[in-house]
Order: structure tokens, then C-alpha cells, then sequence
């Protein structure tokens, strides 16, 4: 169980049978009144957000989160399979609950998935992922408007902005938690 | 830590600070940091310290010299409470307090006022977010409360959400085109301050907002022992914590009040008032060493 005092920004905690991700918080306490813990959080599942004003003499559940080492395999309509990297277990995660990761997730790539109550609900992908330029446009010679990037089309379907050097075929490598260009990547 | 040009400024600042009150006339005053007995107010969790525990006001010892000096005084010192951590919470801070002889909480407000605009005068004041211009805004619990939360004082307090909504719905929109005085308190949430005469329920009690920022709370002072008394022994049953147990009064206290007439005093919080003034939104940027950097 956690306190109120114990909650703090990227705690994780129980409501009504559901993780919650605190994504905001501050403490309060007008003059002469009491303690208040105000926190914006996220449904880990839904990813709906809510905010709440908590007192001193709350108390909250643990969440039974667990991440495990798994496989990327492949999709199948909304389905992404996963396999567990020990145990050889698979799994699948729904696009939704993917959400944006979806753009960076590459045949047998290695990640962590977020396991709450046995079933999953989230990936961690790595910071770094190597993807194939499947389209990239040819830089216009003598293109006088004044860009230093032009658009580029990689293996996942994601579209993103890259120096005009990039060709077809090059491996580049991209930041997930932005999603921007990081530099090519010589194989 | 702060650097070699902030640590001059911090100084600086309460310098100034002390010069404002001490050219009024008000006597500087030092009182004991540990105390015996904590002062009987529910929502305070003090830190033991041995068999005592560190003061989270000296407003008790203040007001013991004030009904024996019976001469305006001030005091510039650290006071700790227990859990309090945030942005605008530290553990341990620096209160600034003063207390006023034949006064009331309108004569703190004009203090407020001189005190800041004094400080504004001698240091740029251009990290300020709102204008020291006066009138500065007043506005009592009760409009506040209608005005901005829809629901009224007395039902806030019936149905125990008072703190959230002033803290979610009022505050925010305190102290933002100039300072406000958000006063005439509920009488249940001032122990320690006088009822208004004229309106039953209500307590000459104030706070100085700046920036949805509470900087200080004042009041008229309540000086009828008997009331206080009473008060006390209400707080006392309200307590929880390490403190519940304690059922002594502090009887000093209480007996010092037969030589207290009119009176008047205030706490503020000088981090807070510095933050405003370096135009910093974060407690731990003021401080000369912050919660983090304890370490030895």
C-alpha cells in the first residue's frame, strides 16, 4: 500500500482495479488547513486521464506490474505477437494499446513488455531503433527553398524528416522518445 | 547550492527586510527554536526534536514579548513542520514575523504593502509577476468563494471540501494583476484570531496572495483567554499525530494574554516572497542549499 505522502510524479498506483500513472503532481496546503496531494494521472490500459485531490489519510494499492524481455514477431490484423524470450511463451498486444510505438517496431526486434494482473498493456521499446528507408524522394538539385531536410518513408510505415543525403536502402537510426532522426547507420 | 551573486542577494533581501522594520521603530526579537508543547492548531505535524519538538511558528513566544515588551516586534527565523515538501513547501523555512500593539489585521494589510513596495523600491523587483501599484485587490472569503468555486462559503465548510476548492478553484486566480488580500476568514479556520464584531462566524483574519502564491497570514489577534482557552481545547480534539496525545495548555501563553489589548501580527514566508521577487516559480531555486543538496 502507498500513502498519500508517497505519491509523487511517475508513481504507479491501483483505482478501481485499474493502473494509474501519475503524470503530474504538487503538493498543497492552504494556511491554517491540511495537507492536499493533487495528481493528474493516466489509465495505463485506456490511456484516459483524470485529476484528483487527495488527503493525508488516503491510502492506495500497488499495481501488479511486471515487464518481461520479449520478441516482436509479427501482426495479424489488429494483433501484434509477442514471444517471450525465455519461456518462449507468446502473447499478443492490440494496436491500440501500442499506440505511437507501433511506428518504430521492427520483425524480431527485442523489447519490454508491461505485464498488469498476467496480461499485457504496454511496451517499452528501446531509446534507439535501426529502420530500412523503404521511400525516400531524391533531393531536388538546385532546391532553393531553403530546407535542410526532405521527407523519408521507413520500413514501419513511418514517415519522418531527415537530412537530404539519405537515400533508399540506407539503415537510419531514430530516437523513439522523439521520433526524430538520429544519424545513418553504416552496416 | 546558491551561487556567489545569489547567496549576496539572499542576504541582501533580509538585510532589507530588517532595516524596514527596524526604521518603524519595531524591535527585533529572538525566541527559542525548541518548544515543550506545540501550539495547539490541527494540519501541523511538528518534528520532535529530544524530548521537545521544533517550533513550526514562534507565534506563542511572539506574543508572550509582545504583552511584556508592549512594543511593535519582529523576528526573521526557521520553522520546521513535518511532510510538508513541493514547490512551494520545505520542510524547514524562513518565516518572517511581526506583531503590532494596538493594531488590527487592516494595519498589517497596509504593512504588507509598505513592506513590499519598500523591498520592490530597493532591489528592481522586475522579476515580480504583478504590478505593486496600489489598490491593491481585497476580497473576502466569501465573494471569493462565490465568485470563483460557485459554491458557497458555509456549504464548502458543511460538506468538508473548504481547502480543495480554495486550492483548486480560488487561488489561481488570486494575486494575478496585483497582490490580493483574500480576508474576514470563517471563525473555525483561525484559532489564534479575533472574531469580527460585526459579523458573526467571521475572523479578522487575512492571507497575501501573489501569483495564486499565499505569502502571509495575519490576524487581529484574539486576546480574551477565556475564548482561547476554549479554542485550544477544540483544536486539541481535532489533532492527530505524534502532538494528540498532549493535553497540556500553554498556560504562559494563556495567562500573557490578560496583558494584551488591541493587537496584531502576521507570519511570512520569505522564501516564497524571495522566490516572487527573482521571478523564480520553485521554492528550491531560492534556497541556499535546497532539499537535494543536504548532503554533507
Amino acid at each position: 500500500m502507498f500513502a498519500a505522502s508517497d505519491l509523487r510524479k511517475g508513481l504507479k498506483i491501483q483505482i478501481d482495479g485499474a493502473p494509474y500513472i501519475i503524470t503530474k503532481f504538487e503538493f498543497s496546503k492552504p494556511g491554517k488547513g491540511q495537507s492536499l496531494y493533487r495528481c493528474k494521472m493516466r489509465n495505463m490500459i485506456t490511456g484516459n486521464q483524470f485529476s484528483q485531490t487527495y488527503r493525508s489519510n488516503e491510502k492506495f494499492e500497488k499495481p501488479d506490474l511486471s515487464e518481461r524481455k520479449m520478441q516482436y514477431l509479427y501482426n495479424q490484423g489488429d494483433e501484434y505477437h509477442f514471444m517471450d524470450t525465455e519461456n518462449y511463451e507468446q502473447t499478443f498486444i492490440t494496436t491500440e494499446q501500442l499506440g505511437d510505438n507501433i511506428k518504430f517496431l521492427q520483425d524480431n526486434m527485442e523489447l519490454n513488455v508491461l505485464f498488469f494482473d498476467d496480461k499485457p498493456i504496454d511496451v517499452t521499446l528501446p531509446i534507439f531503433v535501426n529502420l530500412l528507408v523503404t521511400i525516400a524522394e531524391p533531393w531536388a538539385k538546385g532546391d532553393t527553398s531553403g530546407n535542410d531536410t526532405k521527407p523519408v518513408t521507413v520500413e514501419s510505415g513511418y514517415e519522418l524528416q531527415v537530412p537530404p543525403f539519405v537515400v533508399e536502402g540506407d539503415k537510419i537510426q531514430i530516437d523513439t522518445r522523439t521520433g526524430e532522426y538520429v544519424t545513418r547507420v553504416k552496416e | 547550492m546558491l551561487d556567489a551573486k545569489g547567496v549576496q542577494s539572499r542576504a541582501a533581501f533580509f538585510q532589507a527586510i530588517r532595516s524596514f522594520f527596524i526604521d518603524r521603530c519595531f524591535l527585533e526579537v529572538d525566541t527559542p527554536i525548541r518548544q515543550p508543547l506545540v501550539i495547539p492548531e490541527q494540519n501541523i505535524s511538528h518534528i520532535p526534536s529530544a524530548a521537545q519538538f521544533l517550533q513550526s511558528s514562534p507565534e506563542l513566544y511572539m506574543k508572550r514579548l509582545l504583552a511584556g515588551c508592549g512594543r511593535d516586534i519582529f523576528q526573521i527565523c526557521r520553522c520546521f513542520r513535518h511532510g510538508e515538501c513541493g514547490r512551494l513547501h520545505l520542510e524547514e523555512f524562513v518565516m518572517l514575523e511581526w506583531y503590532r500593539v494596538d493594531a488590527d489585521y487592516f494595519d498589517l494589510m497596509s504593512d504588507c504593502e509598505d513592506l513590499l513596495i519598500f523591498l520592490q523600491g530597493a532591489f528592481s523587483g522586475e522579476g515580480l509577476p504583478v504590478s505593486l501599484q496600489q489598490p491593491w485587490e481585497r476580497l473576502t472569503v466569501a465573494e471569493a468563494f462565490t465568485r470563483y468555486s460557485s459554491v458557497s462559503v458555509s456549504d464548502a465548510l458543511q460538506e468538508d471540501i473548504f481547502d480543495e476548492l480554495l486550492v483548486e478553484k480560488v487561488e489561481p486566480h488570486l494575486g494575478i494583476e496585483c497582490p490580493t488580500f483574500l480576508y474576514d476568514y470563517p471563525l473555525a479556520l483561525a484559532s489564534l484570531a479575533r472574531q469580527k464584531t460585526t459579523e458573526e462566524g467571521v475572523a479578522e483574519r487575512f492571507e497575501l496572495y501573489i501569483s495564486g502564491v499565499e505569502l502571509g497570514n495575519g490576524f487581529s489577534e484574539l486576546t480574551d483567554k477565556k475564548t482561547q482557552r476554549q479554542r485550544f481545547v477544540e483544536e486539541y480534539s481535532r489533532m492527530e499525530g505524534e502532538c494528540s496525545g498532549q493535553k497540556r495548555l500553554p498556560e504562559k501563553f494563556l495567562a500573557a494574554l490578560d496583558s494584551l489589548d488591541r493587537a496584531a501580527g502576521i507570519a511570512m514566508g520569505l522564501d516564497r516572497l524571495l522566490m516572487l521577487f527573482w521571478g523564480e516559480n520553485e521554492l528550491k531555486n531560492v534556497v541556499t542549499f535546497s532539499c537535494e543538496e543536504l548532503d554533507l
